[in-house]
């Protein structure tokens, strides 16, 4: 039977330290194969090399995608894997709104299109003091935000995960509030580091990690990378943040990865690369304080954690 | 049944299924973060066999069994087993023996000092848990001082609570047992002195 995704068969057929290696030169392949399924015109060679990636080794693809914080499927690390397999993204539209010229609701593929897809191969840190490196395939948010026309008053973008305890059951346990929010200064938002992701490892995102599409922003804790977006809103005050809500002194809206400014209960200047025995230091800006560290100058970042 | 609880046999039975969690730690794959499931696990059992110690007095009164008590020392001391896997994963595993690091952490974080509190005070009922410190002691100092089991496992309890981001049931779920059993043997007592 001939398979829909020619990147399943090179997992099977090549070990998997040959195929990280190979996976670069690759690529650009593999965005062909998905581009003739999801889209078209697609810039393929710009794909493989974008230079925001990390030469660092990604992490397997079997713990990317068993080891989750999705709370909508369940507290623990393991449940979104086996409780979101059925969850419905397909039809699937987000509605760009709020302080815009042009709001307007996107289906996916037509989203898809704003910009050529990119492979990144960010880091990717959670404030609970774990790391992985991950290959994400999306466009930067900078192309929606030009595409929408924020207005003068628009100072920040907030952000809605869909939810449906129906197909979310677990969540009536996950001690958060739903639907997930959360939100990025306009500035934060048009870094060109920022980005709306569709896939990983050359495929579509997996529904764990947050499928169709999720926010990656990489000098942040993982939590501010909200899953599985349909709402974008342009709004001119601060909006509201989930885990902000939920414990306003653990967790700022800012967020920003900081080895100096300790989690209340515990220290947030190591971390545990997943696959590694040792742990090892957390970077300032998770690393990214080339691109960012202008975004925060003159700010107290303990104050503004 | 009385027979059969007293039987070296069954003793034995229960001494082997309480290492069952250190074997499945042995031989399974641990999951993407397996220190961390190290963590967990002997942390989980440590609360567990902690609930099962205290659970054999009400229990043996309750069923009229009270053999059972040839197991309190045994299920105790498997908490004070657990507990220093639970202790030594975090002194190697997650702080590589850092000296400065540990102390910090038990002079700062709340939920450390909680969960180390409940480890030292475990350590000298495991150190008085023979026949001949109960003689030493005598069994009325003895007691007084094996009360510290609900103060250690009420800070291990606390320790969970505080450690969990947001979904707190089974920390509670631990407070709940452990409030129990502890109102069990307070609520009698008091009632009989009142007759």
């Amino acid at each position: 039977m001939p398979r829909e995704r020619p990147i399943d068969v090179w997992n099977e057929v090549t070990p998997k330290n040959v195929y990280l290696n190979r996976r670069r030169f690759l690529a650009g392949g593999m965005l062909a194969a998905a581009a003739g399924k999801l889209m078209a015109g697609t810039r393929l060679e710009a794909a493989s090399k974008s230079p925001f990636s990390t030469t660092e080794t990604p992490t397997s693809l079997d713990d990317i995608t068993h080891y989750n914080n999705f709370y909508e499927f369940g507290t623990s690390k393991d449940q979104p894997a086996k409780l979101a397999t059925n969850f419905k993204t397909s039809p699937w539209t987000v509605s760009v709104e709020g302080l815009v010229n042009k709001p307007r609701t996107y289906d996916l593929d037509t989203l898809m299109k704003l910009a050529p897809l990119e492979e990144r191969i960010y880091r990717h840190r959670c404030v609970e003091g774990w790391s992985i490196v991950v290959p994400w395939i999306g466009l930067p948010l900078k192309a929606l935000i030009k595409q929408a026309e924020p207005q003068s008053n628009a100072r920040f973008v907030a952000f809605q995960s869909f939810f449906d305890l129906r197909q979310m059951p677990q969540a009536r346990w996950a001690g958060i509030a739903f639907p997930y929010v959360e939100g990025l200064r306009l500035d934060e938002a048009l870094n060109p580091l920022t980005l709306l992701a569709v896939g990983l490892y050359g495929e579509v995102l997996p529904n764990q990690d947050g499928a169709p599409i999720r926010l990656v922003v990489p000098w942040k804790y993982g939590f501010k990378s909200i899953k599985s977006i349909v709402k974008i809103r342009f709004v001119e005050n601060q909006p509201p943040t989930t885990w902000n809500l939920s414990a306003p002194r653990e967790y700022g809206f800012y967020s920003n990865v900081n080895p100096e400014v300790d989690h209340p209960r515990w220290s947030q200047a190591h971390e545990r690369r997943l696959g590694d025995f040792f742990k090892r230091d957390t970077l300032m800006f998770n690393g990214y304080g080339e691109q960012v560290a202008s975004l925060y100058a003159g700010m107290d970042l303990r104050k503004n954690y | 049944m009385r027979a059969w609880i007293s039987a070296r046999t069954t003793k034995v039975a229960v001494f082997l299924l309480a290492l069952v969690p250190l074997a499945w730690l042995a031989t399974h794959r641990l999951g993407p973060n397996p220190i961390e499931t190290i963590t967990h696990t002997t942390g989980d059992w440590t609360l567990r066999f902690l609930v099962f110690t205290l659970a054999v007095t009400p229990l043996r009164k309750l069923l009229g069994l009270p053999e059972l008590i040839r197991y309190r020392r045994m299920l105790g001391l498997f908490a004070f087993f657990y507990g220093t896997l639970h202790f030594m994963t975090y002194l190697w595993l997650d702080k590589f023996f850092d000296g400065a690091e540990i102390i910090k952490d038990v002079a700062k974080r709340p939920f450390i000092t909680a969960g180390f509190t409940g480890f030292v005070l475990l350590i000298p009922l495991a150190l008085t848990s023979t026949a001949a410190s109960i003689r030493r002691l005598g069994g009325k100092r003895w007691r007084m001082l094996h009360r510290l089991v609900y103060v250690s496992a009420g800070a291990g309890a606390v320790h969970y609570y505080w450690l969990v981001k947001s979904d707190i049931r089974r920390p509670l779920a631990y407070f709940a047992l452990m409030a129990i059993l502890l109102l069990w043997r307070i609520v009698p007592a008091s009632s009989r002195a009142s007759s």
